[in-house]
Formats: C-alpha cells, structure tokens, sequence
C-alpha cells in the first residue's frame, strides 16, 4: 500500500488529477449500482442512469472541441445522430443472429466509428475556416444531417425509426463512459494535446514551431464525433423509438450548456455539470418550464462571470485549496507562536 | 408562367432577408462579433406588433411603427447587458455569450405566449396585380417597395452622413477611430439600434408573408439572413443586400421544383457551397490577419 | 519533398569567411510580395551562410516583418524564390517549412499564454517527438519514454537561458524579459538551421540588451545555427552582426559588413534623410 502511495505522489500532477478523476467516477458507480441492488433506488432514478452516461459522453467529447482546440461546433447532436441510426440499424438487422453481448458493443462500435467518419467528412471542407464561421457551418452540416434523415426511408423518416433492442443499461454506459474519459484524459496530456491547446491559445505561433492545424483540427473533430457517435448509440437503444427531431439544433446547445457550465477546458467539471443537468430538471419538475430560460441564463451568465476580473477575484479567494492552504498555514503560525512563545 | 411568379415570390422573401441580413452584417463589420441573437429580434418586434394591435386595439400601422420602437430598445439593451461587458473577451465568449441571449429571448417569448403560433394581423391590405396570365401578390409588392426603399435611405446615411462616417472608420480599424475622437461605444449602440429597427420591420413583413408567429419564428429567418449576410460578403452592405435577394430566390426555388422539405437543407448547401468556393462571399473583401 | 536546387553564391553575397563554399541555409532570389497593387517587398536577394548572424535592418515600415513572414510561408511570395538549405519553399505551409529549419519569434509576443512555460517548450518539440496518436490515447507505446525524453530536453534549453526554476508558471504570467527569452527557447525546440528574431531587444534595457547579445552568439556557437534578426537597438546591430541588409520601402538598399553600412550614405540618408543641397 505504502509503495503504491509513493509511486502515486511520484506521478506528473496531470496523471495524478486523471487517476483521481477515474477513481471518482468508479466510487459513482460502486454507489450507485448498490443502491439499485438493495433496492434503494426508484424506479424514476434508474432512468436517469443511462441518461446520465449519455450526456458525460457527449459534454466531455464537445469540450475536446470547445475547450482544448477553442473551436465552437453547433452540430455534435447531428454526429450523435449518425451515431445513433447506424448503430441502431446494425442491430435490428442482427438482433436475431447475434447474441447482445456480441451485438451491442459492437453497435456502439459501429455508431462511433459511423460518427467519426461524419466527422471527418464534414471537417475537411471546413477545416480553413475558424470562430464564427465553423460555429455556423457545423450549424449547417447537422441541419442538413437531418432533413436528410428525415427525407429517406430506412431511418424510418419523419415518424420515426422503431424496433430496436432495447440493449442500453447502466453498466454498458459506464463503460463507455471511462473509455471516453481515458482517450479524452490521456490525449489532453499527450504531445498531441499540447499541439491541440496550442492551436486555441495562438494558432499562428503553433504553426510557426511546426504543428500542422488542418490535422489537428480533423483530429479534434474525428475523435469528438466518434464519441458523439458512441453517445447516440447508447441513446438509440434506450427508447422504443428514436426520431430525427431529437438531434436538432437545441440539442447541441443542451451539450453547449453543459460544457459551458462545468467549465471549458475541465473534464471534471463537464462530468459534473452532465450529471446536474440530467438530474436537476427531472427533480424540479415544477421548474420544466424554466428549463429553457435557465440554460440561456447560465450561458449568458458564466461567460460574463468569466470575463468579470471581481468575480475572478473572488473566485481565487474562495477556492476551496486555497483555503485548506491558508487554513494549514494558519494552524502552524499558530503553533510556533506558542512554540515561541514556551521557549522565549 | 409559374416560373416568373415563384421567381418573384421569392425576391419578396429575398428582400426581407436582406433587410436581417442588413442588421447582420453591419453588427459584424463594426462591432466584429456574430450577433446570434439578430435572428430572435424578429420574433420579438412580430410579436410587439401582435400584442399592440390585437392587445391594445391600436390601429394597425402604429402597432407596426412602435413595434419598432421595442425593439430598438431591445437590441440596445442586449448590447449594453450582454455584448459590452465582453468588448476584449475572446470570440469563442461572445459567440457564446450571443447564443444565450437567443435561447433567452426564444424562451422569455415561450414562457409569455405560450408554444403555440399566433396570427399576426394583416396590417396592409393591397388587391393582387394581374399582369397578363401573371399574379402578383399585393403583399409582395408593398413588401418589396419598402425594403428597397429601406435600403437605399441606409446606403444613403452611410455614406452620406457624419454617423455612418464614423461607423465606416470604426469598422475599419477601431483604435485609430477612437483616436480620431469618435465614441466606438455609442457608434456600436447606434448600429445595433439599426440593425435591430430593421429586424423589426422584416419581422412585420415576415408575419404578413406567413400570417403566423412563434417564439421560435426568428431562428430559421435569421440564420438563412446570415447566411445572406456570408454569400454576400460580411461586412459589406450592397453584398448583404445581393445575398438576400439571391437566397430567397435560391429557396423559393427550390420549394418549387425540388423539394419543401429539403429546401433548408438547400440554403444550407449554399452556405457551405460559398465558404468553401469564396469564403469572402460575392462582394466581401479579403482581410489579411496582421502578423 | 521539394527538389534540392544547387546553385552557387551569388557573388554579391556578403558571408563570413568560415561559411565560403557552404551551401547558405536561407536564400533569396528576386523575392517580392504585392498587397492590392502595393508591391510592399520587391527583388530581395541574400544568402546566409549556415553559422552566420545577419541583421535586417531599415526605417520602421521599411518592410522587414513582411519578409520574415515570406521567409516562413505566412504570406506566398508574389514572384521570387526562397531557398531553404537549398530547398525550395515554395507552396509549402508554415509549419512545414518549420519541421524543414527554419524558426522564429514574433515581434509582438505570440506565447501559448495559458500553458506552462515547460509546456510552451514541449510544443516546441512536438515535431521532432515520434510517438503516435495510439501511443497518445493509452499513454502506452512508449508514451512515458517519449514524455521523459521530452521533459528532459525542455529543462536543458530552458537551462541555457537560465529559466529552468520558472518551468512550472504560467507563461502569459512571466514578466516581459522572460516571455521573449522563452519565445526563443521555444523556437530552438524546433531545432531551426535558422532562427529568425523579429525585434528581440525591444522593450529591454542595455544591460538585458548585452545579455541578450551574449545569448545570440551562444545560440549560434552551441546549436551551430544562423541567426537573422530585425533590430532597430544599432549597438546590437553592430555589435553582433557579421552581415547586414538594409531595407528602405521594401527594398535592398544596401548590404555588407557592419562597417561598410555604416559608412553608407544612402543607409544615412535613409535614416536622418537627404542633406540639403
């Protein structure tokens, strides 16, 4: 036990915040899922689980777009989509012949790579253009992404795709969820991420030392959108039946909002805002009306903060490791002032 | 014969974009931030006039007018609440921070008009013309009319008047414009109050197209302006005026002899399409990112 | 790869002695860009040998920042060539014609301000690091190996600018000195055949200045590198630079041993202006 601790505080502080990171979430699940088997959970809350997997995948894969590259992507609902209708489709046709085992990891596969490969596809055109621009193109690209869908007829069209396994559960989602937060996690502090973060910080200067930013860029977008595919997977096979509506532009923003609010740049945050804004409006049913409204406040509200040198201020002042600091220090002053004091 | 009538159906729809796109693109040239939140401000000024005329009983083209009025105040307010605290913020932020104000206007309308559409009075009665085999809407004409009337007395004031003067020089470069003793801050307050009064009249003339109203009305209108404003070429006046034109007659077009449901899809091609062929649209120009 | 063009010395070329009859690692030929008309650099031609310090020197708007951003592909020439130990750039993006030799500061700072300064350097080594995305992803793959190397490689460039202790800051957080000596260190994690300093003593006084000219020949004497720098501080100009160019309204208006240029009178008369007659 010792030695672990040591080989534990001997590690770089990033790797140490991931462990952690990881170690939290698997104490969730340990908590959670003996509550559901004791049977302290409602049924009203074990709905929420899957749910709650879903949308730590698509906040933590947008804030890889978001937070470490600085772009805005407006369309991870229409790879979330893709995702969904192509792992779904995959599992109505194997329902029959392949055990779920088998078949529903393998959908999820399927889902991220379908995603990815959306990602890829919409961002090699758009890879020149940055800010505003990208924002309104992915805008574009998942609107179109679903009339599209709408308009053709094996994804069930406007009423609806139907019939497939309803393969979802909370443990398949956990593991999606620590995949993702693995490759997210580790690729953030990789040479590959550092070359990422550069680019949002100042994209001529990485350039100038060597980074090429049209790959970067594709890389971001691939990755994000195969996880926005396995994320849709998870959801197609949570529900009876799936239509394209659910993936619109107010999706988007829904994820937009989760980034926004756990922070941009901080994958624990995202795991923790995903979680509240899952459970919150379902708790506060009185509030569903406000839920829209709320949203829009928090964006409005976080990025003001955020420029707001008082708040950023106070926001230092009242970090809760600054205060155990302070407190510690205080404690010793105390301390060898008596110590001081007996001998002097 | 279909042909011509779609064709001007289309330029009446065209023309309405262009007056958002207006509001669009100069918000974009002088204050240098994608105003997301343009889009809703007709909805807000469409809704004005419903509530003046159909609420307040007053006469029709007064409801129009004052509607103007709320949403000047409006549009001015969103900056000074929302935009200006972020003048220095990177543009990820305001972008952001627009999208909010959007979500926020679209359900603040939801939560006071409910989900549902609402009628929005006829406030301008023309008879259709007949041309030969052609009709033309009456509604279409007076719609028209205006917005190239509109249009020509802003060309005029931007060029011709002290303030559009000073919003060319502030666009061009901010610091040397507030060098020059031009106030940046009232020059941007006075574009969004333009743009924001042209939003409201294209709200109005939207609703005499459609008849209908929802909170949710201004979104697709004010995202196809702004795809106007970029094949336009942002920034510029004359090209939002040409993209609005051109793009109504893109999806009226396409309703027509493609398909209703994908004609979104269409427009957002055309978007695409733009940026990736001439990313500074049909009359933008190209700007160099100083090194 | 682009084809390897020999050609010799232009014989206008000025060089040091010890750089005669090596190939120069940068050279121009007739390079000129035009903005809407303007031609703001015309007819450039220099060649630096591959250990040489080269001053670009001119009135401010003379069009110096605008022929490094030619010689690092910011901006595609209007007409011209640039050699690149040989090599011909043209086309290419820059952070190709980065991982191909050749780095450089910016006058105005451009740090990855939110990073740590250890991690401003390693974003320097991005290109010569190997490992792959597979190897990023798991942090498997000879991931540990790759980063320790890496590290290492920081602290020692970071050593040579004495700037070791401040690995951990924030780099927007350091003060002014220390971000231009840590855009340097940056730009020398690239491992350039040149390095290109865009007004490196601006903003410094002369004891920071001196410290800055001693650090510039290290740089040229350890890394075995060429050095071409935009100054307006004359002493360092002179005291350092064994070639200079002189720049006037975008073009070579004189070039030769800081001797020759200082007793130039077109370079006088492009500086205090024409004598009245």
């Amino acid at each position: 036990m010792k030695s672990f601790f040591n080989k534990f505080s001997g590690l770089k502080k990033s790797a140490r915040s991931n462990m952690i990171t990881l170690a939290l979430c698997l104490a969730a699940f340990g908590f959670v899922t003996a509550m559901v088997a004791t049977g302290n959970a409602s049924r009203h809350m074990k709905s929420l689980l899957v749910p709650i997997c879903i949308n730590i995948i698509l906040t933590v894969s947008l804030n890889l777009v978001i937070g470490f590259l600085g772009e805005l992507s407006l369309g991870h609902a229409g790879f979330m989509s893709v995702g969904a209708y192509a792992a779904c489709l995959f599992s109505i046709a194997f329902e029959e012949t392949l055990p779920v085992m088998v078949r529903f990891p393998l959908a999820m596969l399927i889902g991220g790579i379908a995603g990815g490969l959306f990602g890829l596809l919409v961002g090699i055109p758009v890879l020149r253009l940055k800010g505003d621009y990208l924002a309104i193109v992915t805008l574009a690209f998942g609107e179109i992404l679903r009339s599209i869908i709408i308009n053709l007829e094996f994804t069930g069209g406007a009423s609806g795709l139907k019939g497939m396994p309803q393969d979802s559960t909370f443990n398949w989602g956990f593991i999606a969820v620590v995949i993702t937060l693995f490759v997210v996690m580790n690729l953030v502090d990789s040479r590959h991420g550092r070359a990422i973060m550069a680019i949002r910080e100042n994209a001529i200067a990485a350039s100038a030392v060597g980074i090429n930013i049209n790959r970067y860029k594709l890389m971001v977008f691939t990755v994000a959108a195969f996880f926005a595919g396995v994320a849709g997977a998870l959801y197609g096979h949570n529900y009876s039946i799936m239509t394209a509506g659910t993936f619109d532009y107010n999706k988007s923003i829904e994820i937009l909002v989760m980034v926004v609010l756990g922070g941009m740049g901080n994958i624990r945050g995202s795991i923790i805002s995903a979680v509240l804004i899952t459970v919150l409006p379902e708790m506060l049913r009185g509030l569903a009306d406000y839920r829209m409204l709320i949203y829009a406040v928090v964006l409005i509200a976080m990025m003001l903060l955020g420029t707001s040198e008082k708040f950023m201020m106070l926001r230092y002042r009242l970090a809760p490791k600054r205060l155990i600091k302070r407190a510690l220090q205080e404690r010793q002053n105390r301390k060898d002032e008596k110590e001081a004091r007996k001998y002097g | 014969m279909n042909f011509l009538s779609n064709l001007i159906s289309g330029l009446s729809l065209g023309s309405i974009y262009a007056l958002i796109a207006l509001g669009y693109t100069m918000v974009y040239g002088i204050a240098k931030m994608l105003n997301f939140a343009h889009g809703d401000i007709i909805m807000v000024g469409a809704f004005a006039a419903i509530v003046f005329i159909n609420n307040l009983g007053l006469p029709m083209i007064l409801g129009v007018l004052l509607s103007v009025v709320v949403c000047v105040a409006v549009g001015v307010l969103v900056e000074k609440i929302a935009y200006k605290p972020l003048r220095n913020a990177p543009p990820l932020s305001v972008l952001i921070t627009a999208i909010g104000v959007s979500y926020f206007l679209q359900s603040l309308a939801q939560l006071i008009f409910g989900t549902n559409q609402k009628a929005f009075p006829k406030f301008i009665q023309v008879a259709p013309v007949h041309i030969g085999e052609l009709t033309i809407k009456g509604e279409s004409i007076v719609t028209l009319a205006v917005t190239v009337t509109i249009m020509v007395v802003l060309t005029l004031f931007i060029n011709k008047t002290r303030m559009g003067k000073a919003m060319r020089a502030v666009s061009e470069d901010r610091q040397a414009a507030e060098l020059m003793g031009i106030s940046v801050n009232r020059t941007i307050t006075i574009t969004f109050a333009i743009g924001s009064a042209l939003a409201s009249v294209a709200g109005s003339f939207y609703g005499l197209t459609y008849s209908f109203i929802g909170p949710y009305t201004g979104s697709m209108p004010g995202i196809k302006a702004f795809v106007a404003a970029v094949f336009g070429g942002i920034g510029s006046i004359p090209g939002a005026m040409l993209g609005g034109i051109l793009l109504g007659i893109i999806e009226n077009l396409a309703k027509a002899y493609i398909s209703t449901e994908l004609s979104d899809a269409i427009v957002f091609g055309v978007l695409i399409l733009v940026l990736l062929v001439k990313p500074t649209g049909l009359l933008g120009k190209k700007i160099n990112e100083k090194v | 790869m682009a084809e390897r063009i020999m050609v010799p010395v232009p014989p206008k070329a000025i060089i040091p002695s010890r750089d005669v009859g090596k190939r120069p690692i940068l050279e121009t030929h007739h390079l000129g860009i035009e903005f809407g008309g303007l031609k703001a650099v015309d007819d450039i031609d220099f060649a630096i040998g591959p250990s040489e310090i080269c001053g670009l020197i001119g009135p401010n708007g003379a069009g110096k920042t605008t022929v490094f951003n030619l010689l690092t592909n910011v901006y595609q020439p209007t007409r011209g060539t640039i050699l690149l130990d040989g090599y011909d750039t043209k086309g290419l993006s820059p952070d190709r014609v980065n991982r191909m030799g050749i780095a450089r500061t910016f006058q105005n700072i451009r740090l990855f301000s939110n990073m740590s300064v250890l991690d401003n350097v390693k974003t320097g080594l991005h290109a010569n690091m190997k490992t792959s995305f597979l190897s990023s992803i798991t942090h498997g793959f000879g991931y540990s190996k790759a980063e320790k190397e890496a590290d290492e490689r920081a602290i020692e460039l970071l050593k040579f600018f004495n700037m070791e202790h401040l690995k951990d800051h924030q780099a927007g957080a350091l003060p002014y000195g220390a971000q231009r000596r840590l855009e340097i260190v940056r730009a020398l994690a690239t491992k350039p055949g040149i390095l290109l300093l865009d007004e490196p003593a601006a903003g410094m006084n002369p004891s920071e200045t001196a410290e800055l000219m001693e650090n510039i020949r290290r740089i040229r004497d350890e890394f075995n590198i060429a050095v071409m720098l935009i100054e307006h501080d004359m002493n360092l100009v002179m005291g350092i630079c064994e070639g200079i160019c002189v720049l006037n309204y975008g073009r070579i208006i004189a070039k030769g041993t800081p001797d020759e240029i200082k007793n130039n009178p077109k370079v006088i008369e492009a500086y205090l202006g024409k004598k009245a007659e």
